[in-house]
């Protein structure tokens, strides 16, 4: 079995910050038996944006629900310097799918976060409709979710998370819904809205070509049991645009992503994935 | 608006078809059942007359509106008195429905050890029931209540617990995340979420209300001790007073749809915006 510990040693591309979070060992076992997770070493640093990549069952999700304090862990732990939760503020959480409050109006999902910390309207406003501006939908937040399109809604759910000023994002597979084009282009403001407020991103994702986009750091993930498998730098300055998309660099990081990928797959007993 | 009737003009077709059909539908939704109404209306007379039926078997519509004129008075007063049980009684089955929804709510084991009682007292015909609060209860206003209010609130009851149980995984999850109380989940989250379901259970109760206290005033005003619309009707029985008694019905009826029409207007207004129930399909 091929696993590569990784926490010793600072990955070469990983941010220069200091550490944010680590996972000890960490194994997650359900009460139907399934390991969801087994021994697995992983340091975040803040400002980094990480991936987590891999198949589906290679517990991606379940590492991100622990990282969020859904889930304890069934062994190992995890170290918020020196701590072993997270403060609360500390975490934003972005879903696969938008989960707003239907029956209200964008502001008031934005405000929600901070309407269950006191804060009032009047003083959330400030703050909420900055929220809605960085995520470009000022203008919308009297609209109710329906009146939305899929794309919208998830800058809702951004804004939403961030509106708390979190140091750490998490995101599962937040766009794997969208289409293509509303994709991209979620891409690009995610980035951007990262590279401006500097917070610390973990992305759960099994789009190679996003993780590459995206990330300074790709954790690829093998199942049964779900595993850390490799850690892939991606060697590529931002900002990171269109351009980059269709550079030949990041065709070879994505291929290079990919063949990592195919490995984690066949590692995992049962029939064989040739890849290309 | 405009735009779409500017539009109109460009239609292929087959799209002016499928519009002029919708129109076609929207007026024969009223229309329709009006002029089978009316029909039925005007074969009941002819029938009274072909017949020969005397009136206090079967009185002509005619007769009926004119009796319904002619004791306008004590009509509406016995009316205003089952108003007045039907929406106190439904007023306290949405105060008891939602409490003890919002009770059965906060833990599975109370829901558990509760939610039986509350369907034994709905299984059991009040018909049966009343006798034995006629003994207990001495107050005639309270006695009626009771009965109305057993009947109305457990559709209430059923429906929101079930609408403060459906809530959204995820959502829940984003609650916890933001160190949500007990409380503000219950405001902000589960009871908005149990709102269309709550809704539709009131819309039943509504209907029941009136079912409750019109049942009630029977079994009361057999004995004599009422003045609802239903101590109407059975004097009227008694008397072979067939106008009179199809005039209480009538009033009773429209009773009825109004408390429905308008039941049925407030959860359109509350859910119109957002709930999928509410909403016109769009293509």
């Amino acid at each position: 079995m091929m696993q590569e510990k990784l926490a010793q040693a600072p990955a070469s591309a990983s941010g220069k910050g200091p550490m944010l979070l680590a996972l000890r060992g960490v194994g997650k076992v359900f009460s139907n038996g399934v390991t969801a997770l087994s021994d697995v070493d992983l340091t975040i640093r803040e400002g980094d944006f990480l991936s987590l990549l891999g198949p589906s069952g290679c517990g991606k999700s379940t590492a991100l629900r622990l990282i969020a304090g859904l889930a304890t862990p069934t062994s190992g732990l995890l170290d918020w310097r020196g701590s072993s939760a997270a403060d609360r503020s500390d975490i934003g959480f972005v879903f696969q799918e938008p989960t707003l409050l239907p029956w209200a109006e964008v502001f008031d999902n934005v405000w929600l976060p901070l309407r269950l910390r006191g804060v009032s309207r009047a003083k959330a406003a400030p703050v909420v409709m900055q929220m809605l501006a960085r995520v470009h939908l000022s203008g919308f937040e009297k609209a109710v979710p329906r009146e939305l399109s899929g794309g919208m809604k998830m800058r809702v759910s951004i804004a939403r998370a961030m509106v708390t000023k979190p140091r750490v994002l998490l995101m599962d597979e937040p766009f794997a819904a969208l289409d293509e084009i509303t994709r991209f282009k979620l891409n690009n403001d995610l980035l951007e809205l990262w590279q401006d407020e500097r917070f610390t991103v973990v992305f759960v994702t099994h789009s190679v070509f996003e993780s590459v986009f995206l990330s300074n750091r790709v954790v690829v993930m093998a199942a049964r049991p779900g595993r850390v498998f490799k850690e892939l730098a991606i060697d590529a300055s931002y900002p990171r645009n269109e351009a980059f998309r269709t550079s030949p660099n990041y065709a070879a990081l994505c291929r290079q992503a990919s063949d990592v990928l195919i490995g984690a797959i066949n590692s995992t007993a049962g029939p064989h994935y040739d890849g290309h | 608006m405009t735009a779409i009737e500017e539009h109109a003009l460009t239609l292929d077709p087959e799209e002016a078809r499928r519009v002029r059909q919708e129109r076609l539908e929207r007026i024969g939704r009223w229309l329709l059942p009006l002029a089978i109404m009316v029909l039925a209306i005007w074969l009941w007379d002819r029938i009274c007359i072909w017949n020969d039926i005397p009136k206090y078997i079967l009185p002509r519509p005619g007769v009926v509106l004119q009796t319904l004129f002619d004791d306008a008075g004590l009509l509406f007063s016995s009316l205003l008195v089952t108003l007045r049980i039907t929406f106190l009684s439904l007023l306290l089955a949405v105060i008891g429905g939602v409490g003890l929804a919002v009770l059965f709510a906060q833990s599975k084991w109370v829901e558990m050890s509760f939610f039986p009682f509350a369907i034994v007292l709905q299984v059991t015909p009040i018909v049966a029931i009343f006798p034995l609060i006629n003994i207990y209860v001495d107050n005639q206003t309270t006695k009626l209540l009771l009965c109305a209010w057993i009947v109305a609130f457990f559709p209430i009851l059923s429906n929101t617990t079930l609408g403060l149980n459906s809530v959204d995984r995820n959502l829940r999850d984003m609650f916890r995340l933001n160190g949500a109380s007990r409380w503000q989940q219950l405001r902000y989250l589960r009871l908005p979420a149990a709102m269309p379901y709550f809704l539709g259970g009131l819309k039943i109760a509504g209907g029941l209300s009136l079912i409750g206290a019109v049942v009630a005033e029977f079994v009361a005003g057999a004995q004599g001790q009422s003045s609802g619309l239903a101590s109407r009707i059975i004097e009227a029985g008694y008397r072979l007073n067939a106008p009179r008694l199809f005039a209480a019905l009538i009033l009773i009826s429209f009773t009825g749809i109004l408390i429905f029409l308008v039941l049925s207007l407030i959860s359109h207004l509350i859910l119109r915006r957002w709930h999928e129930s509410a909403l016109k399909q769009e293509r």
